[in-house]
């Protein structure tokens, strides 16, 4: 059993699907940041089996709640303050999301004009469907 | 500002309000023959399209308007490597509206983002085509009456065929609408379509691939070209392009008050033979576009004679 110290002032990243922690990590830019970052794979989990976990020691306008959102709402955010658990963050699909997929129609107009921010709508919630601001093209998520 | 990007940008009362202007045109078209004395329409033809841009340029002569622009991305400043939003803050200073057709999906919303003048949307690649719209429900009201009812058939090309996916979208706004989208599997209309507009919105749809069979069901059959530019692949066009040929036996099965529409150039979809009977409306529906068009140039400058805005 591996221990990873004890946060007492920061956030964790809960009940990451198993082996999907690095690819938060790239999309939240953890790589950017100064502060002390923990990842834990394949953590045991009752609920999950196995789960990875990441650690942040800063706060929480470090990172991008909508892109994490987008990538896995089912993510617990924990925020600890003197080393408890002081509030729960759920996490919703985010209505907009930019620069985080892109549009593979290529017929969009953002296929010969990469300036555009790559902006996508989510239109069915249950499904989680996104479609692209220009050209509606349909990004789903599974 | 109002731009039109999409039918849906109208509600269906502006709708109504400007199909109303429309059709007062038709009655008198001197009436409007100098409201835009003064004004400049420039037309940003980014693809050939002979049939749109001259019915543009025909509705703003009419209002006594003044027109400019290019009719392909080769003579425009996009050969050169210019953005559309660049092109668009040029353009604005030049006239007082644009209409844009460009062959990649989104072009005029991009426009519009940084336009300083209305932009209408020409046609961009497969997506909307709003105008065509326009004439179309023109055309369907000034034969038909009403929309309320009537049993639609689209016919030919509906997944890149974006004159269907924009009747589509203006006519599930209205009561009892019923659709028979009559395509080869290949070409049905794509799943935005189906489940966000039909399927969504409760409305009644059924997906064939035999014209003959659902003929006497129809009130109005749409009928479309396959586009050869909407292909990648030549042999998968050339397999394609004879599916559906609308002939005199085809229109014996149909009810006669149905209407035929086409939103033109036709290929050979629609035999010649048919052209004499009373029932194809495809070059009636040219004529209304102008009119249309010249209505929705006065609505979106807020210059139609006698209203408020």
């Amino acid at each position: 059993m591996l221990n990873v110290g004890k946060l007492t002032e920061g956030f964790v990243l809960d009940h990451i699907q198993a082996g999907r922690c690095m690819d938060i990590y790239q999309s939240l830019g953890l790589d950017k940041l100064d502060c002390c970052v923990a990842i834990i794979k394949n953590a045991k989990s009752k609920k999950m089996g196995k789960k990875d976990i990441i650690k942040i020691d800063g706060g929480l306008d470090l990172v991008d709640l909508d892109i994490l959102g987008f990538i896995d709402h089912n993510i617990t955010v924990n925020i600890i303050k003197n080393g408890e658990i002081v509030e729960k963050k759920e996490l919703t699909l985010p209505k907009t999301v930019t620069n985080i997929i892109k549009c593979k129609n290529p017929r969009c107009i953002t296929s010969i004009e990469q300036e555009l921010d790559q902006v996508f709508y989510l239109t069915d919630e249950e499904k989680q469907v996104y479609r692209c601001k220009y050209c509606e093209e349909k990004y789903t998520k599974f | 500002m109002k731009h039109l990007l999409s039918p849906l940008d109208l509600s269906v009362e502006e709708l109504d309000r400007l199909l109303d202007v429309a059709a007062d045109i038709a009655a008198d078209p001197s009436k409007y023959a100098h409201v835009m004395d003064d004004k400049k329409l420039a037309t940003l033809f980014y693809e050939p399209s002979t049939r749109t841009r001259l019915s543009f340029e025909a509705a703003m002569l009419n209002l006594g308007g003044s027109v400019l622009g290019f009719s392909s991305a080769d003579s425009s400043s996009a050969a050169k490597g210019e953005s559309v939003a660049d092109t668009i803050r040029v353009i604005s200073c030049y006239a007082d509206i644009c209409a844009m057709r460009h062959p990649k999906e989104g072009a005029p919303l991009v426009a519009s983002m940084h336009s300083r003048i209305p932009v209408i949307n020409a046609g961009d690649g497969g997506h909307q085509h709003p105008t065509q719209t326009l004439t179309d429900l023109m055309t369907i009201r000034a034969l038909k009456g009403h929309f309320d009812g009537l049993t639609i058939g689209l016919c030919g090309d509906l997944k890149f065929g974006r004159t269907v996916h924009s009747l589509i979208n203006s006519l599930v706004r209205y009561n009892n609408i019923r659709f028979i989208l009559i395509s080869p599997k290949e070409l049905r209309v794509p799943d935005y379509i189906r489940e966000d507009v039909l399927t969504a919105k409760g409305v009644e749809f059924e997906e064939v691939t035999s014209l003959d069979e659902v003929m006497p069901q129809l009130d109005i059959l749409y009928m479309t070209r396959v586009q050869k530019e909407r292909f990648f692949n030549e042999e998968e066009y050339l397999r394609m392009k004879d599916y559906y040929i609308l002939t005199r036996e085809k229109m014996a099965l149909a009810k006669e008050d149905m209407i035929v529409l086409h939103p033109l150039p036709r290929v050979n979809e629609i035999s010649v033979e048919v052209d004499d009977d009373p029932r194809a409306a495809y070059f009636k529906q040219a004529q209304y576009g102008v009119y249309v068009r010249m209505a929705l140039i006065m609505y979106l400058l807020d210059m139609i004679p006698g209203s408020d805005k």
